[in-house]
């Protein structure tokens, strides 16, 4: 009995993971980027209500998953190195180039760090356009899912999505897909952010975990 | 006579590890003997942060234990920073104490040569990495609260570099009991009187409830007029008074037989040490 008693918190050792969902879907004119909000440590919640939506700049969105130092790092590195390539080409970065970054820094260091970033943005090029970045593989895809929640909606998305959805139906799926990996996987959990990118702006909204959608739940 | 005509290698700066090869030596000669090498203490702690209508408060118990055994009752917690940010500190006590005065003196000299008072973004930024340039091996968790330009803020940083922004955070081995307390009774733009009362119960419930945590309750609390460091706030775990006692009466054993040996000495020195037993 005294054995269980003095176990030390796992987060006393354990590296802090967002143990998460997340998922960035492109819509006709733009993308929607959606997210949980737990930050656990071992089997502890050390963050209920973290957004694991960053910005990288003001139209191109990322979000963590994976270790969160490493996360965070990537993410406000790159975040410095758009700035600075925005003003060498005078004008605002493209989702592709912001994806390369965060590939780049994914790649070099990919025996070290242990993140995974979907970037997602608008830009007057290509429009709204999702970019996955596991490991350091640099992939469009018309929509794109991860974390450790990312496992349970797998049938789900490939069922739901549909090429060219408005920006209300797309921002439905994508918080059907975080309520039902909220519900299966035990490092997902919290509140819902969801960001939606298009050429009249960003907009960022929190779902809160009592207004989520109801699914079977006996 | 050899030692001299090695060149004197100038300090690098920062952390050396050029210890850690011959630790490992003795580790190994040390085991063999039956020995152990002694542990890295940890500060097997309970330290919370609070954001209420005015400022920040930081509290922290004052406990610091090597294993089992109470190596310090009455240790401060709670680091200066810079005149209006505080940092508590958590995990391994030594990383903890000298992380935190590394980033005092990283933040004066910053502050120095912007002209403006620092910001708690600034602290936390260069805390965290630091801590993500050692990969966690600097087993240092910290919460940084301060009122700065932009009002109060608070932050916790984890040693792989990790950080949270949050209204109220707790931090150490006795972070769940004190977590609880908050998330039953944290209201935001809470008094000043009332956030006490509320940090000082979620610390006694991390003293109570936690091995690691005990002694006395630390608080500071910081707002735009000033700096409060309220060392000992609370001792809700002094000694009681004994009710009963087991002396025996004298007269109890019997005397059988007596002898004195008288022992001349002379006084050679004294030296007084005084112990804090608050």
């Amino acid at each position: 009995m005294s054995e269980e008693l003095l176990a030390e918190p796992g987060w006393l050792s354990e590296e802090v993971k967002t143990g998460t969902t997340i998922i960035a879907v492109t819509f006709d004119g733009g993308v929607v980027l959606g997210s949980d909000s737990r930050v656990s440590a071992g089997e502890s919640v050390v963050n209920r209500v973290m957004n694991k939506l960053s910005p990288l700049h003001d139209k191109i969105y990322c979000a963590l998953s994976g270790s969160a130092a490493d996360a965070q790092t990537i993410a406000e590195i790159v975040n410095y190195q758009l700035d600075v390539h925005s003003i060498e080409v005078e004008d605002d970065p493209l989702v592709c180039s912001a994806a390369t970054l965060v590939k780049n820094i994914s790649y070099k260091y990919k025996e070290e760090l242990s993140a995974h970033l979907i970037v997602a943005g608008w830009d007057r090029k290509e429009g709204g356009q999702v970019y996955a970045t596991l490991s350091g593989l640099l992939t469009k895809q018309p929509f794109a899912i991860g974390g450790s929640g990312s496992f349970y909606i797998n049938g789900f998305v490939d069922a739901e999505f549909r090429k060219n959805m408005t920006k209300t139906e797309t921002q439905e799926f994508v918080v059907n897909a975080l309520t039902l990996a909220m519900g299966r996987d035990g490092s997902s959990g919290g509140v819902a952010y969801v960001v939606t990118i298009d050429k009249d702006g960003t907009e960022e909204k929190c779902i809160l975990g009592n207004e989520l959608p109801k699914f079977f739940d006996q | 006579m050899l030692n001299t005509s090695r060149k004197w290698q100038n300090p690098s700066g920062g952390f050396s590890f050029e210890n850690t090869r011959r630790n490992a030596v003795l580790e190994t000669s040390l085991s063999e003997k039956g020995y152990s090498a002694p542990k890295a203490r940890k500060t097997g702690t309970t330290i919370a942060g609070i954001i209420f209508k005015d400022g920040v408060i930081l509290g922290a118990d004052t406990r610091a234990t090597d294993d089992m055994v109470v190596a310090d009752k009455n240790c401060m917690k709670i680091h200066y920073i810079s005149p209006k940010i505080y940092c508590c500190g958590a995990g391994v006590a030594a990383d903890a104490e000298v992380t935190t005065q590394m980033m005092s003196s990283n933040v004066e000299l910053h502050s120095l040569s912007t002209g403006r008072p620092p910001l708690v973004v600034t602290v936390t930024r260069m805390l965290k990495q630091m801590l993500f340039r050692y990969q966690g091996h600097i087993g240092s968790s910290l919460i940084v609260g301060g009122v700065d330009v932009n009002g109060p803020q608070l932050y916790s940083v984890y040693p792989h570099g990790s950080y949270d922004k949050l209204p109220f955070l707790t931090m150490g081995s006795g972070a769940a009991a004190a977590v609880s307390v908050f998330e039953d009774r944290f209201k935001l733009n809470m008094e000043l009187e009332e956030g006490k009362q509320l940090m000082r119960d979620a610390i006694t419930a991390g003293i109570f409830c936690d091995l690691g945590s005990g002694s006395n309750v630390d608080l500071c609390v910081i707002t735009e007029k000033g700096v409060d460091y309220l060392r000992g706030y609370d001792q809700p775990a002094q000694k009681e008074q004994k009710e009963g006692t087991y002396r025996y009466k004298p007269g109890t054993t019997a005397v059988l037989t007596e002898t004195v040996t008288p022992l001349t000495l002379d006084l050679v020195e004294e030296s007084v040490q005084v112990m804090d037993t608050k």
